[in-house]
């Protein structure tokens, strides 16, 4: 082979080796893609069926709840409009606490409950998820009602 | 008082940095000597300055002085000294001030150990490291002073975030910053380089030794961060892809690349443009990572409250910095001409391949990174990457480059022949071949990944040993003992890093294929069994820390009826921030880990409690560890030394080796 040959060659194979390895990634990357919905837009059925979501918000007051397995939990995500109820089964993060901010990663069940495989909490006390924030904000700016008369007002 | 000298001292190292920026380039550019001397001294002035301000925060913190903003909002007077110290590091205004310190504790190593440098050269290096630190400098000068005072002063701290009192906090952050800030001397030996138009082998043989102490230090970093998330967070992973790792992660990948470029260059001259790339890349990416995980965009332990001014003084610099050395490496690189030239089969080829696949790795994390950030930034939407897609993504990507990695040693210069490394190599593929396959399968659970993972870790063994053979065989000295000196230590440096991966590979096949974990609800007296152990719990004791208290669990570990061990799990709650924490009980071992973890108490005294049996997880960190040592041994080699000692005479005998440049 002639050196401008050789460095065709080289050049093609490193032209092929970035394609399969751009195909590769970007068919992982698009799989792999967890999106973010907030209650209010799980309780409008905008949330895909069949795959994994986050949903974040504020873990309702006085609704976390034990089954006698010790490691079944229930409790509810609220964005003070829409409220959705979940199911974990799991050790919960230390900074899980009723009145603050979670996230949580999972499918939505037939009946609505969202079956979390996934619970984070990675924040500290003072700090809100940016994620759960977001939701909160959003529903507060649809002009949904002020969160006081819905916590007392299960469905 | 003593905040405020600290504050002055920050001013002054200023002032300092903005001459060593300045007269040095410019002294080099014109050909003043009286210039270019300006830059040791400054530098050493300026480490002076730096290390009284860094002595002053320490002081405020000892002294536990709440009029101190900083000081109030991460300390607290219950806090015990040692990591009232740490805290110093333990949020973003005292990072900066370490990581400004760390630089110009580079900056000192660089203006001692340069002695053989040309002068020109030097002032430059120095230059450049002082336009770095005019930039940090003023960036904690105009939005996050860590000296700023808070009048009323406050009574006591609001506290260290409990996650990061822990002794693995105390180390982890100078080291990784020891390792980020390291890549600055790579990216100034380049800048400097190109500024003077001298990118040859002696550049490389120059540049060597700083990468590979940087790479070392940046290794046992983010080994040490990873190590603290298995132990302190309490879930038992020991890498999640959490963004924050991916920083530290994206410069280890472009500094191992650039050490192999570095390599080729200095031993061939070819990859010149390359290794300035590289260098501009890894050091980048340090600069990046900084950003990434202190600045509050991230949400995680590592990131705090978000101030805008902060951000984009950030973006601006990070522009300043990687726009002007990437339009700097445009105009100049051209010219750089492109060193000896190889066919695709020889080791400079493998060495290519391997780098292409490095910065592939690198551009996907990069993608998995930065991709949420932007969608969010341009309020398109809040997605997230899982682990499952870097997974995905690293294996096929690293399978290759770890199976170049064996053959790449054997490989020679310039040409290689393939069946001639094939018959040399035909023992090594079928003995790790046969041992992956049979491995798995005697233990009695085979899977394809875990005979792959095995497969590429005895590779690299078998690899290594037929090559060792060959050199010992080859070389001169007499005794087996008399060979293994004669073998330089770059040589051994590289075998017992490349021996770091397989060791690392070994830890993650196994603990990815074999461990155990169990969530279960454990009432007093009841027993669980996990991996052939049995734990009993024997209920829970109030215990009090100095700024705690804590629920600790019993756990007795026993084997076949024969005790094993006992383990004390706690569940800490820490008084000021009113903090739930969890501290995991690791019984460690060669062969495993046992790991349990309390979940939430249940009633009558029975808990939630995480177990696992965690099959040859040190080796994971362990094999980061030899990595470094690795790196250590490699600086260690002669060739450095003699390049030190010898001024002049190593310049032209390098640029000898290397093929005549086409420029």
């Amino acid at each position: 082979m002639t050196p401008r040959q050789k460095r065709f060659v080289l050049i093609g194979l490193g032209l092929v080796a970035l394609a399969v390895a751009s195909m590769l990634v970007l068919n992982a990357f698009q799989s792999n893609l967890v999106f973010f919905f907030t209650p209010t837009q799980v309780a409008n059925a905008e949330v895909p069926t069949g795959r994994g979501f986050r949903i974040g918000g504020m873990v309702e007051n006085s609704s976390l709840t034990r089954e006698g397995d010790g490691l079944t939990v229930h409790f509810v995500v609220t964005d003070m409009a829409k409220r959705v109820p979940v199911t974990f089964k799991g050790i919960l993060p230390d900074l899980f606490k009723e009145g603050k901010g979670v996230v949580a990663q999972g499918q939505l069940g037939a009946d609505g409950t969202f079956i979390a495989s996934e619970v984070l909490a990675k924040h500290d006390e003072n700090y809100m998820p940016p994620e759960a924030a977001d939701a909160l904000a959003k529903a507060k700016a649809a002009g949904a009602q002020s969160s006081n008369t819905l916590i007392v007002n299960p469905r | 008082m003593i905040p405020e000298i600290g504050h002055y001292a920050l001013i002054l190292a200023l002032c300092v940095a903005v001459v060593q920026g300045s007269l040095p380039i410019y002294g080099a550019a014109v050909g003043n000597s009286a210039l270019m001397a300006v830059a040791k001294p400054a530098a050493r002035g300026q480490f002076l300055l730096v290390l009284l301000a860094f002595c002053c925060l320490g002081y405020a913190f000892a002294e536990k002085d709440f009029s101190v903003l900083y000081v109030a909002a991460t300390s607290n007077s219950q806090l015990p000294l040692q990591y009232r110290l740490a805290a110093i590091w333990g949020a973003h205004e005292g990072s900066l001030l370490l990581w400004m310190f760390i630089l110009s504790i580079w900056m000192v190593a660089v203006s001692f150990f340069s002695t053989h440098l040309p002068e020109a050269m030097r002032a430059r290096i120095l230059g450049v490291m002082g336009l770095v630190s005019v930039g940090f400098l003023l960036f904690m000068l105009t939005v996050s002073n860590p000296f700023e005072r808070l009048i009323p002063a406050a009574l006591d701290g609001r506290d260290l975030n409990p996650l990061l009192q822990d002794p693995g906090m105390v180390i982890h952050p100078p080291m990784l910053y020891m390792g980020y800030v390291g890549f600055s001397v790579a990216f100034a030996f380049a800048i400097a380089a190109l500024l003077g138009g001298n990118l040859d082998a002696a550049w490389a043989r120059w540049s060597r030794p700083w990468t590979t102490v940087a790479w070392c230090f940046l290794t046992v970093g983010v080994a040490m961060g990873s190590g603290w998330a298995y132990y302190e967070l309490g879930w038992g992973g020991w890498w999640f892809w959490d963004p924050v790792e991916n920083a530290s992660f994206m410069p280890w990948l472009a500094g191992t690349a650039l050490m192999h470029s570095l390599a080729v260059t200095d031993k061939r001259g070819g990859f010149k443009a390359w290794s300035v790339l590289l260098a501009i890349m890894a050091f980048s990416l340090s600069l990046l990572g900084t950003f990434l995980v202190r600045s509050g965009v991230l949400t995680s332990v590592h990131a705090f409250a978000t101030d805008p001014k902060r951000g984009l003084f950030i973006l601006v610099f990070l522009a300043v910095v990687i726009g002007g050395s990437l339009v700097l490496y445009a105009w100049r690189a051209p010219r750089v001409g492109l060193g000896g030239g190889f066919a695709i089969i020889s080791r400079e080829g493998m060495l290519l391949a391997n780098n292409v696949l490095l910065i592939a790795a690198l551009g996907s994390v990069l993608l998995g990174t930065l991709y949420p950030l932007f969608l969010d930034a341009l309020d398109l939407g809040k997605i997230s990457v899982g682990p499952p897609y870097f997974d995905t993504v690293f294996l096929p990507l690293m399978t290759p480059a770890i199976f170049l990695m064996g053959i790449g040693p054997l490989a020679q210069w310039k040409q290689a022949s393939l069946p001639a490394l094939a018959i040399r190599l035909r023992w090594a593929f079928g003995v790790s071949l046969v041992t992956a396959v049979a491995v798995p399968w005697l233990m009695g659970q085979w899977t394809p990944l875990i005979s792959l993972g095995l497969l590429l870790a005895f590779w690299i063994l078998a690899t290594i040993l037929v090559d060792l053979r060959e050199r010992l065989l080859q070389a001169e000295g007499g005794s087996i003992g008399g060979r293994v000196v004669a073998l330089p230590h770059a040589y051994w440096g590289m075998v017992l890093a490349h021996c770091g991966v397989a060791v690392f590979i070994l830890g993650v096949t196994m603990v990815k294929g074999f461990e155990v974990e169990r969530d279960v609800r454990m009432n007093v007296g009841e027993t669980a069994t996990l991996g052939g152990y049995s734990f009993r719990f024997d209920g829970t004791q109030q215990v009090n820390g100095p700024n705690y208290v804590a629920a600790r669990g019993t756990f007795h570990v026993s084997r076949d009826g024969h005790e094993v061990t006992m383990m004390y799990p706690e569940k800490r709650r820490y008084f000021v921030q009113n903090q739930t924490m969890t501290e995991a009980a690791i019984s460690p071992g060669l062969l495993r880990d046992l790991y349990v973890s309390l979940g939430e108490p249940i009633e009558g005294g029975a808990w939630s409690v995480r177990l696992y049996h965690k099959p040859f997880i040190d080796w994971i960190w362990g094999g980061c560890l030899v990595m470094a040592l690795g790196g250590v041994l490699a600086v260690s080699d002669r060739r450095y030394r003699l390049a030190w000692r010898r001024k002049e005479a190593a310049v032209p005998a390098a640029t000898q080796m290397a093929r005549p440049t086409v420029s």
